[in-house]
């Protein structure tokens, strides 16, 4: 089955960040989503939780510059999801007795298994940010995240020209690769 | 410092931010230079993870947002156990007061309506029981009868694999050919099929799964591939030479098969009577072919029929409009083309496959 029209606009959107499809897909899918994890041990917590990670999973994939999902996005979530949710239930050894199991699902393990490891990349990442401190952590993302330039930079963060921002720019990227490096062995 | 200027310049090209004679310049400089070479890659996938943690943050966050939003906005449904609780707790007295009530008036009521009924019998009901429990026995009769005639004895197996999930097989004419009727039976379950089409000359049978419990696939794992395969080439099959799935590997060892028929070709592996209509697959997890007979005399000498031969069936089938007569969703059939499974190692590849092919059961 082809990926329609409106769900590859929807797609395309969630590609770039943007609040309408985000809110769309959010709007026609969360409550499918809720009630898998209400019925099977949940809370609206998890659902929430859950959900967003699928949201994620889904992000890297139209990423990646596939918007071609082979099925209904629907079936695509809840594939995801389902699959999310009976690993958290089995790390906290609880079961699962999906009441609605006559869903179809798609196979997703593959792509949450690069999905694992970009995880782990985020989450070192975000340690490794954290470890830095301040100001090198703001001053790293504004420069690489929020795109601003070193004047902006400069300006913001009180140093006297962009050169002398430059230099501590590229002192705390040195800094923070190498811690990194330490992290991701 | 320098450095410095080295990082800044690996970031300008990166971005795009240089002119092109600098580009050029710099090009030639990184192909001359393995220490600059290795410094650009390594840092760009460095960029990339920094770039990839900026937009999942930003994602998170607006996630959180919308959530928010669509919360506060009631749009996500009821959240039933957290105002359950809370309603709980704010009309509990409420609660035990109208369970109270609700007991009394029900032991009331309950009571008038036993006075007031009129008597039955002991007998009569008792009665009643007798001939209830014999129409069951005799319900019980006529079904076991219904399932014993349901239930044939298969004389005759082989393999088949789906050609489209919503369940199309491809298995050999020879393995069902006069059968009166056909069994499939998966990892999942055991279904129903019908045959659609023979087509004798290339050995090659169309069936359809034709019962209420199988559940469609969306989407195969594999592909089905117009092309001949090399001289060599590593393959596989995945079948069923008994009642438990078999998986076999060998090598394209011939470019014809039987009697230089072009149309098949022959290849070293392992296989058994049941393995007719077996899928063969390259290691990309394509269908090459499917196996039809083996030489008896000759260990591991074994044809299959070339896989275009499936898309020339289906077309003249697709051709023939009596055929839609039998079957309305013929026209939707799709083959898939390309296969899911490139790449991936063997394992992985065979837990992907092994619901996709049945064991074939006539009689």
């Amino acid at each position: 089955m082809r990926t329609d029209t409106t769900e590859q606009q929807l797609l395309e959107g969630l590609a770039l960040n943007n609040r309408k499809a985000i809110e769309t897909i959010y709007k026609q899918h969360y409550n499918m989503v809720q009630a898998l994890i209400l019925n099977n041990s949940g809370y609206p917590d998890d659902a929430r939780d859950i959900f967003q990670e699928a949201m994620i999973v889904l992000y890297e994939k139209v990423r990646s510059g596939s918007f071609e999902l082979n099925c209904q996005l629907k079936t695509y979530l809840y594939s995801v999801c389902r699959r999310l949710w009976l690993k958290r239930l089995a790390q906290m050894q609880r079961s699962f007795s999906e009441v609605e199991n006559l869903r179809d699902t798609v196979p997703v393990e593959d792509e949450l298994e690069r999905h694992e490891q970009r995880n782990r990349d985020f989450q070192v990442m975000e340690q490794s940010l954290n470890s830095l401190g301040e100001p090198c952590r703001s001053l790293l993302k504004a420069y690489y995240l929020e795109m601003k330039s070193m004047v902006e930079i400069a300006c913001e963060f009180g140093y006297t020209n962009a050169d002398n921002a430059k230099n501590q720019k590229y002192k705390c990227l040195m800094r923070l690769k190498k811690i990194f490096s330490q992290h991701i062995k | 410092m320098q450095d410095n200027a080295l990082i800044d310049t690996v970031e300008r090209y990166l971005r795009g931010e240089m002119l092109p004679e600098e580009k050029l310049f710099f090009e030639h400089v990184r192909s001359t230079n393995p220490d600059v070479d290795q410094l650009v890659i390594e840092h760009t996938r460095f960029l990339s993870q920094l770039t990839q943690y900026g937009e999942t943050s930003r994602l998170k966050t607006e996630l959180q947002t919308v959530h928010r939003q669509l919360a506060e906005e009631g749009q996500l449904g009821e959240q039933r156990p957290a105002i359950v609780v809370t309603l709980w707790k704010k009309y509990k007295r409420v609660v035990f007061v109208a369970a109270s009530i609700a007991g009394i008036t029900a032991l009331f009521i309950s009571g008038l309506v036993a006075l007031l009924s009129p008597k039955v019998s002991k007998d009569k009901v008792d009665y009643l029981i007798n001939v209830v429990n014999h129409q069951n026995a005799k319900i019980n009769n006529i079904a076991n009868q219904v399932n014993s005639k349901e239930a044939p004895v298969f004389d005759g197996f082989g393999t088949g694999f789906l050609i489209d999930g919503k369940g199309y097989l491809i298995t050999n004419a020879h393995v069902v050919r006069n059968a009166r009727e056909i069994d499939v039976q998966n990892t999942l379950g055991n279904y129903h099929a019908r045959l659609i089409r023979l087509d004798p000359q290339a050995d090659l049978a169309l069936l359809k799964i034709d019962d209420t419990t199988y559940r469609p696939f969306i989407g195969l794992p594999y592909g089905i591939s117009k092309s001949d395969g090399d001289l060599g080439e590593d393959l596989f099959t995945l079948g069923y030479p008994r009642p438990e799935i078999v998986y076999n590997k060998g090598y394209l060892s011939a470019a014809t098969g039987h009697g230089e028929d072009t149309t098949s070709f022959q290849l070293t592996i392992a296989a058994n009577p049941g393995n007719s209509g077996t899928p063969v697959f390259n290691n990309d997890g394509e269908v090459i072919g499917v196996i039809n007979s083996s030489q008896h005399d000759a260990q591991g000498m074994v044809f299959a029929v070339r896989s275009k031969n499936i898309f020339r069936a289906i077309d003249s089938i697709k051709a023939d409009s009596s055929l839609q007569s039998i079957d309305s969703s013929l026209v939707h059939l799709h083959m898939p083309l390309t296969s899911a499974l490139k790449g991936v190692d063997r394992q992985k590849q065979i837990k992907r496959i092994e619901d996709y092919i049945f064991i074939v059961k006539r009689n």
